[in-house]
């Protein structure tokens, strides 16, 4: 690891003026994927600027109600998981399975929501310096011609890494809001609310980067909807061991029933694509229909319709329409 | 003189008396009736308080006034002729205060060390590595064993010693060892079913919890070592030698060390390293492995490819059994997978051929019954499908088919304790379907194991008595984690009529007397006897002290229980502390050479494994829910002990069996996983019930009559698992890691197929 100079923020200001001064500073939340990329030499920022030292930043606001929930980029995935306003809440429910599902105990005390949406994919050829593939700035895709069981089977044309936030597949699905601020040329702070579908990028866009975080910019907060009559949601993950391990597939649904007709309804999936993965074909087959066998059946079909798998990773066909038609069940007789 | 004595030997239900001829001054060997106060009695291992509240010293542990830390600059081409490593800013650098470099011609794999650096501080020594430069000629390489197969593969080997090309064949191809006996051809002749299959299994990484280290304190012509190692004579030797010194000038120390598995029987090339830059310096040398070089260059268990024919008859026995196997470990070590089948089961007509092939990868180590679980993997599912075809259910299969009555016995226990008639699918596949989306099927499976030692006629004890009763017990071997310190306490402890937390064992430290490396299950059958010579032979002064001092007659009998040394009738006694004030001497040191092996009931351990499994046919995922663990390793020592080696072997093999899995590119020859965390092993989470079955089994083969156990409970676990896969889902999972990929290719293919 490069020796780094480690700025300790004592506001969210003027962590904002910390990371607009100095080119090359980065925001370090837990540093769990931070601390893993510098010791891997993948990245050597000169400069942290440590958002732990800020109070208040890991506040979870229930919803109440027009008012969504309001999430603090700082909260930990264990408070994520364990929060009764998330957890206790059928709508959003899907967010604390995520964040309970993700990484290790003692790793969910330290990860924090906004990290977790920022971190880095896994793909083990990104990861390893001596491997210059197009996500470092290099011509090629090592996974392609490599060993890519855990890689993508969607959008892999170009770049084959998974998107690695369990986060961020639960928030797509609940149509969560990210504000963002960054210091601008004033002193003023800028700030900006996007869509998790407008945050993410894909390789077509931009192959070197995984969402549209400017220079100094940060995640200031994370909003839910409120909650809708009827709406409950569900995260599942899919591991090879039943211990820590990463998923093989994750899928996130979200779906509003009226009058015992789906009114509205997200599906989501994860570890299948760069970004996280909206089956928008799904959606469609649910919405306007009463949630039967047949109806699950055929919504999981669609979300897999198009995937295109490489040498190894074919398996997540098979594998994630299952856990499709799982989300989509516990969903429908959570209540 | 030799002394010929009775013994009753053999297990419950089997004990047959057996005369025997003890070699001279020894004690007749325990058997069925002999009585025991502390051997068999679970003890608690003496240093389970130092390793739970972190006080045990591990060699990462060790700190030096003045110590200097040391890295390897490692080959960054997995076959590339070195044509120089410039060192000359590295040794500049501030801080930096010896370096050694190899005389590496060619570099054969990604990892291979060519020099080492020790600086002031670990962080100084991994930037000074930054700042060598090696210049490579790069050549092509393979990694993968079915391209090192082929016949225009690069030659690992080339532009050194090794192999040389022969014409339409590949280089790396080394025939290492072919046994046969009687006919198989004719025997495949006469078989009425027959069974054709390949079977593969992958790379397995060691990821003992401690990596490898060392630390080096030379100094005037002596050196004080420090070393995770499970050969503290081996480390001894090879470091004397580095560093031109007599072994007598070298002091090994191992006391704790956190898991080898076969992969630290060496001082290995950092540890020469070390030593090396520890002579240079004049100072103290720590070099201790970060997880990838232990994952990348510290050894490995080889992957296999094995192709079985078996044949048997119409009634289901055996005629024919046959198998030819590849595998790779790497730049070096032996890959043969083919002893389960050549040493199990009552068959006339066996064929055995083992190959190894040479890829660009780290070299092999000895792991954990090196061959066994691989050739068991494939063996076990093979036999499974031959009684299947021949319509004979497989733990009757396998009764049928070996005499061995240790091994019959455990499987009736094993096919008991998991309710084989009643639980087990009786067509593969036909479960009830389970769970919340009735996706799941449960399956029951069944594997042998085998294992061979009964120790070796090398190494010491020294029993030290002290005139104020307290006991020493002293090895300069090691202890790896199978109890070795608490069972040498056992064993003198029940000689000498004490409890074993009186007694004090001195282990892994050479300047203690000679005991051989701890590998082959050899430790506790090779150091028990050896302990119990020494506890015997400071026993038989005692007894001549006792008889003075209570004025008893010269064959008078005595008795040494509860701390106490009485006449047999019980009328006259001293305890154990006033007769040791009472010696001749303030301590007197007893010592116990192993003796050769007496007459053994049986030279091999068996050992059945029966597992069950719950598999999901919708992910593919497979979760064992149990494993039954029926084994036999002698007399049992501590059953405490016993078991915990049964629960780490069956935790080892059923890792194996799912999850672990080296994973090598052939881009540019680096591990992909060289961590713990995209190289999978089972996790709290993924621990089965382990219903562990010890089978004690009195064998006159030495005085304590253990046999070795470390090793023979991985043997029979992948197998087992493999063969309950199939009874749940009806489709074979033929390669090792069990992934949900595989599985669920083995119901597509079986659905394509139909069913069977
Ligand atoms: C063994 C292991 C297993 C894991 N398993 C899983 C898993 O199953 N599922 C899963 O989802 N994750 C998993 N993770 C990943 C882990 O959850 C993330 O590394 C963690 O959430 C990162 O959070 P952090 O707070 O430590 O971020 P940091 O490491 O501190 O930061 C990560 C990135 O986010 C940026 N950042 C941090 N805060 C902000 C902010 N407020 N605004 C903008 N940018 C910001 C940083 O600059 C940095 O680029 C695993 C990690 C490990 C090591």
């Amino acid at each position: 690891m490069k020796p780094f100079e480690l700025v300790n923020a004592s506001s969210l200001s003027s962590a904002l003026g910390a990371l607009g001064q100095a080119k090359g500073a980065v925001a370090k939340a837990g540093g769990v994927d931070l601390l893993d990329l510098m010791k891997e030499g993948i990245s050597a920022p000169p400069r942290l600027i440590n958002l732990r030292t800020i109070a208040g930043l890991d506040k979870i606001a229930a919803a109440s109600g027009e008012q969504g929930a309001v999430l603090g980029p700082l909260a930990t995935l264990a408070q994520l998981a364990e929060s009764k306003a998330l957890a206790g809440v059928p709508a959003y429910a899907a967010l604390a399975e995520a964040a309970a599902a993700a990484a290790t105990p003692q790793i969910r005390n330290m990860a924090t929501l906004a990290g977790n949406l920022c971190q880095r994919p896994r793909c083990w050829y990104f990861r390893d310096a001596d491997y210059h593939c197009l996500r470092k700035g290099g011509n090629k895709c090592f996974a392609h011609s490599g060993d890519n069981a855990f890689h993508a089977i969607f959008e892999n044309d170009k770049c084959a890494v998974v998107h690695p936030s369990a986060a961020a597949v639960a928030l797509s699905a609940l149509g969560a809001k990210l504000e963002l601020q960054r210091a601008g040329k004033d002193g003023k702070v800028a700030t900006r609310e996007l869509a998790m579908a407008d945050f993410f990028v894909a390789p077509s866009k931009d192959v070197q980067r995984e969402n549209v975080l400017a220079a100094g910019e940060l995640i200031s907060a994370v909003k839910l909807p409120a909650p809708q009559a009827g709406q409950r949601s569900a995260y599942i993950k899919q591991k090879q061991k039943q211990s820590f391990d990463w998923p093989l597939g994750e899928v996130a649904v979200s779906l509003t029933v009226t009058a015992g007709k789906i009114a509205a309804a997200s599906v989501v999936l994860g570890s299948v694509a760069p970004i996280p993965w909206r089956a928008k074909k799904a959606e469609a087959a649910l919405v306007g229909k009463a949630a039967d066998e047949a109806l699950i059946k055929a919504a999981a079909e669609a979300a897999l319709a198009g995937a295109d798998p490489l040498d190894d990773n074919g398996y997540k066909v098979p594998l994630v329409k299952a856990l499709v038609r799982r989300a989509l069940t516990q969903a429908l007789v959570s209540k | 003189m030799a002394k010929r004595v009775k013994a009753k030997l053999g297990f419950p239900g089997h004990i047959e008396s057996v005369e025997i001829e003890l070699p001279p001054g020894e004690p007749a060997p325990w058997d069925a009736d002999s009585k025991l106060a502390v051997i068999g009695k679970d003890a608690t291992r003496h240093d389970a308080l130092a390793k739970v509240t972190g006080k045990a010293r591990y060699t990462t542990d060790i700190k030096r006034p003045g110590m200097l830390y040391a890295r390897v600059l490692r080959a960054a081409h997995a076959a590339a002729e070195v044509q120089q490593i410039d060192v000359a800013k590295a040794k500049k650098l501030a801080g930096v205060k010896g370096v050694v470099v190899l005389p590496v011609r060619n570099a054969r794999f990604v990892g291979q060390p060519l020099a080492a650096i020790a600086a002031t501080s670990e962080d100084v020594a991994a930037r000074a590595l930054a700042l060598c430069k090696v210049s490579y000629k790069t050549r092509p390489f393979v990694v993968q064993l079915d391209d090192a197969m082929k016949a225009a593969a690069p030659a690992v080997h080339a532009g050194g010693a090794g192999a040389s090309a022969g014409a339409g064949k590949s280089a790396n191809i080394r025939k290492s060892k072919s046994r046969r006996r009687g006919d198989v051809a004719k025997g495949l002749r006469a078989a009425k079913h027959k069974v054709e299959a390949t079977f593969r299994t992958q790379v397995v990484l060691h990821s003992s919890l401690e990596p490898h280290g060392i630390v080096v304190d030379y100094k005037d012509g002596k050196a004080d070592v420090w070393c995770s190692t499970q050969a503290t004579f081996a480390v001894r030797d090879e470091i004397a030698k580095a560093l031109e010194i007599p072994v007598a000038r070298v002091r090994v120390h191992a006391e704790y060390v956190g898991g080898g598995f076969g992969s630290k029987f060496h001082a290995g090339t950092h540890g020469l390293l070390a030593a090396k830059l520890s002579r240079q310096t004049g100072a103290p040398v720590r070099l201790c492995l970060d997880r990838e070089e232990e994952q990348t260059a510290t050894g490995n268990r080889p992957d296999s490819l094995q192709r079985l024919t078996l044949g048997a008859d119409a009634r289901g026995q055996l005629s024919a059994m046959k198998t030819v196997s590849y595998g790779t470990g790497g730049i070096a070590g032996g890959a043969g997978t083919a002893s389960p089948l050549y040493n199990l089961y009552d068959c006339k007509s066996k064929a055995a051929v083992e190959h190894d092939v040479y890829t660009n990868a780290g070299p092999a180590a000895p792991f954990r019954a090196p061959g066994h679980p691989q050739g068991a993997f494939a063996l076990e599912q093979a036999i499974d499908m031959l009684a299947e075809r021949a319509g004979v259910d497989p733990i009757a299969f396998r009764i049928n088919n070996d005499k061995n009555p240790v091994r019959q016995a455990e499987l009736r226990r094993g096919a008991e304790r998991i309710g084989w008639d009643a639980r087990r699918n009786k067509k593969a596949g036909g479960g009830a379907k389970l769970g919340a989306h009735g996706e799941l099927r449960r399956g029951i499976g069944v594997a042998n194991g085998l294992w061979y030692n009964t120790g070796r006629a090398r190494g010491e004890i020294h029993v030290k008595l002290h005139h104020d009763g307290m006991v020493e017990v002293i090895s300069g071997g090691q202890d790896i984690g199978t109890g070795a310190r608490t069972l040498l306490a056992m064993v003198v402890a029940e000689e000498l009529g004490l409890s074993p937390s009186a007694i004090r064992t001195h282990i892994g430290d050479t300047s203690g007397p000679y005991a051989p490396g701890s590998g082959g299950s050899t430790t506790t059958p090779t150091m028990s006897p050896a302990a119990r010579k020494a506890g015997y032979r400071a026993r038989l002064r005692l007894e001549a002290l006792a008889r003075k001092v209570l004025g008893l007659g010269d064959d008078a009998a005595l008795v040494f229980a509860d701390g106490k040394v009485q006449s047999k009738d019980g009328g006259k006694q001293i305890s154990f502390k006033k007769l040791c004030a009472r010696l001749p001497e303030q301590t007197m040191t007893f010592s116990g050479p192993r003796a050769p092996n007496y007459k053994a009931y049986r030279e091999t351990t068996a050992g059945v494994q029966l597992a069950e499994v719950e598999v999901d046919i919708e992910t593919g995922v497979v979760r064992v829910v149990k494993i039954v663990a029926v084994q036999d390793a002698g007399r049992l020592l501590n059953p405490l002990t016993a078991r915990s080696q049964v629960n780490g072997a069956v935790l080892q093999g059923m890792s194996m069996a799912l999850f672990e899995e080296r994973v090598m590119d052939s881009q540019q020859g680096h591990v992909t996983n060289a961590n713990l965390e995209q190289y999978k092993i089972a996790g709290a989470v993924d621990v089965p019930e382990i219903d562990v079955q010890l089978f004690d089994v009195y064998n006159g083969s030495n005085s304590t009559g253990a046999l070795g156990l470390g090793e023979p409970p991985i043997v029979a676990t992948p197998g087992a698992i493999a063969n309950a896969v199939y009874n749940a889902i009806g489709a074979r999972v033929m390669a090792l890691p069990i992934t949900p990929a595989r599985v669920l290719a083995a119901l597509a293919a079986a659905k394509k197929g139909g069913a069977r």
